[in-house]
């Protein structure tokens, strides 16, 4: 049928690697490339050589404020190897997942059979040299772009936008801290069996109230932590991911779509986001439904975006994730749809949208744990706060 | 004539903090109006239809029929957020930024600082635009509507 001919169904994801985490690390975020790029190589049972085609999100940036301090020519060079792709993701393509989707296209038209993806962040380290680096304020006299509607009033972090949406859902719902707390205090009791999450401590509700408010209605345990860490995956044609070392894991579905608040123009009465045609889209490319899910990787840069993505993805009815959410018990391990079982970016640290996909992974090959989600066969995985991806994936 | 400051201490912004936008040739507008103590938005001339920030194309029209249009500066606020967090030096107050709707078209926003103190402030709330003159910049900022209890 038709569905078999779209480019995800010709792939699948063969191994996947991640470095340690550091806030900040001793390691240079070059070498946390390499590990995260040799684990992921080895984990598939594939040699360096194997390699032929190479990308990561979104290129290096070399005044960015540690967004993204490795590209993929340095890559290429220290690895030693010289694939016949490269193709680093646009910061104005569809979010963190724009190079997995690109790597997809790329084995699906028969360029290559083997692609590196990688993601490298080194924020906390710069912010050690400049509090303000990981900001929107930039570094010039004058501020130019779609931060021009933002920074003049003094709206320097991303918080204060997503702040906007938490207090428009709170008004429109009637929900409240009460009810999104839980989802800081359900990440800390999954990191706890994540040995490379930043946070592992456990949090009451009482803790997260308490903490201090950074914009309101956001606190701090609403907010991820800048980390320096790596984390790859190799998308593999499907015939030649039969022999590796792992069950392949398919792309049963993908799903993109941009657009918000971040440019200084806005639709909608900031109560959904724009990542509802992602989740259209998803749902389209596959026969799975919602129901069949087994547990859920959501982006989590701020607590709100995971009720969002939730709406927008069709695991919950609009308005109604929050609730969903309230008390744990449904997004437990044990619940209706375990949700961000590494702890996520909240509590797991900022790896920016592939540590998702990296624990999406770990679950369906059965390897988390004490954070195991029985007999996992499906998960979601979505990414993005302007630029949207989205992924259904199934042991195959 | 130029409006009258707006109120400073525990509710404002002390000038010197503000980093202030690059005019660009769509954007020099917006920012300038203000020494005439109006905000301009971006209007399509064929349907009417207001666009902000300014793209120089109609997005409904699809032609190149913009022009700076003069809006009565009222609204109200759609949403808002209380920022606690320090994030440069100098920056130690509580303020609030918000997107206000204009009242000229549903879902037009402005994003700015509504100038009242923070428990007073609530989604709905109607406002009023008002400007901040630094360099050659007049920042819109937004202050409750006088009287607007009684509306």
């Amino acid at each position: 049928m038709q569905l078999e001919g779209y480019p995800e169904k010709q792939v699948r994801i063969t191994g996947i690697g991640q470095s340690k985490v550091g806030r900040p690390s001793d390691r240079s975020a070059l070498q946390l490339t390499l590990d995260a790029c040799l684990e992921a190589i080895e984990d598939a049972g594939l040699s360096v050589d194997d390699i032929d085609g190479l990308t990561c999100h979104f290129g290096k940036v070399a005044e960015g404020g540690g967004i993204s301090p490795v590209g993929t020519v340095e890559t290429m060079l220290a690895l030693g190897i010289r694939p016949v792709w490269t193709n680093p993701s646009s910061a104005e393509g569809p979010g963190h997942m724009g190079a997995i989707f690109q790597a997809v296209m790329a084995v699906a038209t028969g360029l290559c059979r083997h692609v590196l993806v990688f993601r490298t962040v080194g924020q906390a380290t710069a912010r050690l040299a400049s509090r303000a680096s990981t900001l929107l304020t930039g570094s010039r006299d004058r501020v130019d772009g779609g931060n021009a509607f933002f920074v003049p009033f003094h709206a320097h972090s991303p918080v204060n936008m997503w702040a906007l949406y938490a207090q428009a859902y709170f008004d429109k719902y009637g929900v409240g801290p009460e009810q999104l707390g839980w989802i800081a205090v359900n990440g800390r009791r999954m990191a706890a069996h994540n040995p490379n999450a930043i946070y592992r401590e456990p949090i009451t509700l009482d803790d997260y109230l308490s903490a201090r408010m950074i914009s309101s209605p956001l606190r701090l345990y609403d907010c991820d932590s800048h980390i320096d860490g790596s984390t790859a995956l190799i998308i593999s044609h499907k015939d030649a991911a039969k022999d590796l070392r792992n069950t392949p894991l398919a792309v049963e579905a993908m799903g993109m779509s941009i657009g918000g608040i971040g440019e200084g123009f806005h639709e909608g009465d900031f109560t959904s986001i724009p990542a509802t045609r992602a989740g259209e889209m998803l749902w389209k490319r596959t026969d799975f439904t919602p129901k069949d899910v087994d547990c859920a990787q959501i982006y989590d840069g701020f607590s709100i975006h995971i009720p969002l993505w939730l709406e927008a993805v069709g695991l919950c009815a609009p308005g109604e994730a929050v609730r969903f959410i309230e008390d744990g018990t449904r997004v437990a391990l044990d619940g209706e749809l375990p949700l961000n079982t590494s702890g996520g970016q909240l509590s797991a640290g900022r790896f920016h949208g592939y540590g998702h996909t990296h624990e999406a992974c770990v679950q369906l090959w059965g390897r988390g744990g004490g954070r195991q989600v029985k007999d996992a066969q499906s998960c979601v995985v979505v990414n993005g706060g302007y630029g949207y991806g989205a992924m259904l994936l199934r042991r195959d | 004539m130029t409006e009258p400051a707006p109120p400073r201490g525990p509710v404002g912004i002390e000038p010197p903090a503000r980093k202030l936008p690059l005019l660009t040739p769509e954007t020099e507008f917006f920012w300038t109006a203000g020494k005439d103590a109006r905000l301009l938005i971006q209007r399509c001339t064929d349907c009417g239809r207001y666009q902000h920030p300014p793209l120089s194309l109609c997005p409904v029209c699809r032609t190149q029929t913009m022009e700076a249009s003069p809006v009565s500066g009222r609204g109200a606020v759609k949403t808002f957020t209380v920022n606690h967090q320090q994030w440069l030096p100098g920056l130690n107050q509580q303020f609030i930024f918000a997107a206000v709707e204009l009242a000229e078209q549903p879902e037009l926003y402005v994003f700015s600082n509504v100038l009242a103190p923070p428990e007073t402030v609530r989604i709905g709330l109607p406002v009023q635009v008002c400007f901040e003159h630094q360099e050659d910049v007049w920042l819109p900022l937004f202050r409750p509507e006088e009287n607007a209890d009684a509306a």
